[in-house]
């Protein structure tokens, strides 16, 4: 925990203790947030955490939000959520993948605490799912990377073989060869959200072996740095990263959680606050992207722009058949397009994906 | 069959360790003189930080890099305080530095996320850095590089051919021996836990400086704790130190080239290859148990009471 959350829980107890010795009841309701990384991260994280920002922001004084950050996906997580249930949270949103069950096991010991888990797959009563079509923003960056690339070989910097990256990564490679049939994608894989270290590493490695854009499914902007000191191209993740990365970034994938997060407060605050599943993408403005790099040809970022207004208006679905799995079998036929169930489970790479995908 | 994929790998690897390195080497001699301070994550990140810091604010990477030793070197003397002077236990005391520094240094670092600086400058010495092969590897490194060489070296030889290093081990193995003939302990101490601030110090200020330049929270991500695993698979000899480093280093960055190169391998077990091979290593130092107790400090995590 740190020193902000520290400070923010003593601020709370703080308020408490006085509403208390005033008499009154009503104090501020509290609103949770379990983050997987540093909000310092730049990436997934502080995302969540702007949108953090933005319910204080939107219901002022009526609502008091605190965050743990760096919370390890697994046992460590069941503690926190149960500890800021336990502590008279109203709604607490937990923002990874490996929080799903402990979220909802604590879930089932507070069933007036709301719950939101970003990425997941199971509900409760009071446990809604929400997450973001980032592959839609993939396919989008994948029509660029396929005519910006010289080598013909995309590298990517994968954390965790799930299907949400796998998808990411599937969906962008079809996005490249659609408009240039020769690409390849390599993946390494770094089995964690967030080392810069690492994540740099891994860029290092994929550009020796001929990459000359490399993406990303982690969470710092250190693989953009790279891309820069190596002159290569690359693309942000999460958050706008062009600050690192002035030269190579030629856009980036934006989380905006903001709407939905003060949405779904103000919902638990009125009452009407119901278990749903959200998943949304450029369309509802929960994935944006970054301004495009003026070294993009004019052609190109009209082709992008058309790409991502079609998937805004629905004539284009980034996974429309026909598509072949690696093995060169037919995953989709033509006219058709994958349904949810099927992308929210996806494990397998299409054609064009080298290496095998870790199971 | 060409070398050519050689070179970048190798220029990889030997960012990997350098962190490690001089992180390893510190917590050596802190150890040597019967400390243990677990606190090494905590120190590289105020380290890594404070050069951050340092380095944007006077663009000069020697003020940088001091600045990281300094306050590698200010976390150990609290810790010096906490363990020497009121011999608090030392296991819970690194333990709390770590947190402590988690906390401030994202405390410290809270305006400068998100802001890049220029990586640390390279060697380029025309003519020897354009050689072949050799002259990148040899001649193109930052100054942090060579320094992390000099620094194992130098340890080594003051551990083993200086009569002070002879003091510092004396007193590792048994403090009550060394303070009856007149050494102070305590005193020995602060110098050799406060060495190993530095050092960590200048190990997260390679992160932020030269690794990845930039500031993030939490950026040393676990090497701290490596970096005290090194000293138990090198029996804490310096050399060993170095060659651990650089294997460990090695292995995540060969395991990242062969999942790039499409190897069949499940990347997760490619991934915990190091710690494999580090586990593997120790075990087979430890069945040969006199390599140990010959180089382990005797005293190490024991409190020193000096008699009245």
């Amino acid at each position: 925990m740190k020193l902000k959350t520290i400070a923010s829980l003593l601020g709370a107890v703080a308020v408490a203790g006085t509403a208390l010795m005033a008499g009154t009841a009503s104090a501020e309701d509290k609103v949770g947030f379990v983050y997987v990384g540093p909000v310092g991260d730049h990436g997934w994280t502080y995302r969540h955490d702007i949108g953090r920002q933005a319910v204080e922001k939107a219901l002022g004084d009526k609502v008091k939000t605190t965050y743990v950050e760096s919370v390890k996906e697994g046992p460590d997580s069941e503690r926190v959520i149960r500890q800021m249930a336990a502590d008279g949270h109203k709604i607490i949103f937990t923002t990874s993948f490996g929080y799903m069950n402990p979220t909802l096991k604590v879930a089932k010991s507070f069933p007036n605490v709301k719950f939101e888990h970003a990425t997941g797959f199971k509900r409760a009563d009071n446990v809604s799912t929400y997450s973001g079509r980032f592959y839609e923003g993939r396919y989008v960056v994948g029509k660029i990377a396929g005519k910006m690339t010289k080598s013909n070989i995309i590298g990517y910097v994968g954390s965790f073989p799930i299907p949400e990256v796998v998808r990411g990564i599937n969906a962008t490679i079809l996005a490249a060869r659609s408009v240039n049939p020769d690409v390849q994608v390599k993946v390494a894989w770094v089995n964690t959200w967030y080392d810069p270290g690492k994540e740099g590493d891994a860029a290092k490695a994929l550009i020796d072996q001929g990459a000359d854009i490399i993406l990303q499914h982690t969470d710092s902007p250190a693989p953009l740095q790279v891309a820069e000191s190596r002159g290569v191209w690359a693309v942000g993740q999460a958050s706008d990263m062009h600050h690192f990365a002035p030269k190579a970034q030629l856009t980036a994938i934006i989380d905006n959680w903001d709407p939905y997060y003060v949405a779904r407060t103000k919902a638990a605050l009125d009452g009407s606050w119901k278990s749903m599943d959200t998943w949304s993408g450029l369309k509802d403005g929960m994935v944006t992207l970054a301004k495009f790099n003026e070294a993009i040809p004019a052609d190109v970022i009209k082709l992008a722009e058309e790409t991502r207004d079609g998937i805004i208006d629905g004539s284009i679905h980034p996974f429309a058949g026909p598509i072949k799995k690696q093995d060169g079998t037919l995953a989709v036929k033509e006219g058709e397009t994958l349904d949810d169930g099927t992308l929210l489970g996806m494990d397998w790479y299409v054609e064009g994906v080298q290496g095998k995908l870790p199971k | 069959m060409s070398y050519e994929w050689l070179v970048p790998v190798i220029l990889t690897v030997i960012t990997a360790a350098t962190p490690l390195v001089f992180a390893g080497i510190g917590e050596l001699i802190t150890e040597k003189s019967g400390v243990l301070n677990l606190g090494v994550e905590g120190m590289m990140l105020v380290g890594a930080v404070s050069a951050f810091v340092a380095a944007t604010v006077t663009g000069s990477y020697f003020i940088a890099i001091l600045t990281g030793a300094l306050a590698g070197m200010f976390m150990a003397f609290l810790f010096g305080i906490l363990t020497l002077s009121l011999m608090a236990n030392q296991v819970a005391t690194g333990l709390a530095l770590t947190l402590f520094g988690v906390g401030l240094s994202s405390l410290i670092g809270q305006d400068y996320v998100g802001t890049p600086v220029a990586a640390l400058a390279k060697l380029n010495i025309s003519g020897l850095t354009d050689l072949p092969i050799i002259g990148p590897i040899l001649f193109g490194q930052d100054v942090l590089v060579y320094l992390s060489f000099v620094s194992v070296i130098g340890v080594s030889w003051f551990l083993y051919k200086t009569k002070a290093g002879l003091i510092l081990r004396a007193v590792g193995d048994s403090h009550n021996a060394a303070h009856s003939i007149g050494y102070s302990v305590i005193g020995i101490r602060y110098l050799a836990v406060m060495f190993g601030g530095a050092m960590s110090g200048i190990g997260g200020a390679y992160l932020s400086l030269a690794y990845t330049p930039m500031w993030a929270e939490n950026m040393t991500a676990g090497r701290g704790w490596i970096a005290l695993a090194l000293i138990v698979f090198a029996t804490w000899k310096p050399g060993l130190v170095l060659v651990g480093a650089y294997m460990f280093g090695g292995i995540t960055i060969l395991q990242l080239h062969a999942q790039a190169a499409g190897l069949d391998l499940p990347s997760q077990i490619l991934s915990m290859l190091p710690y494999l091979a580090t586990v593997i290593v120790l075990v087979l130092i430890s069945k040969d148990e006199s390599r140990i107790r010959k180089h382990a400090p005797a005293c190490i995590g024991k409190i020193f009471h000096p008699a009245a």
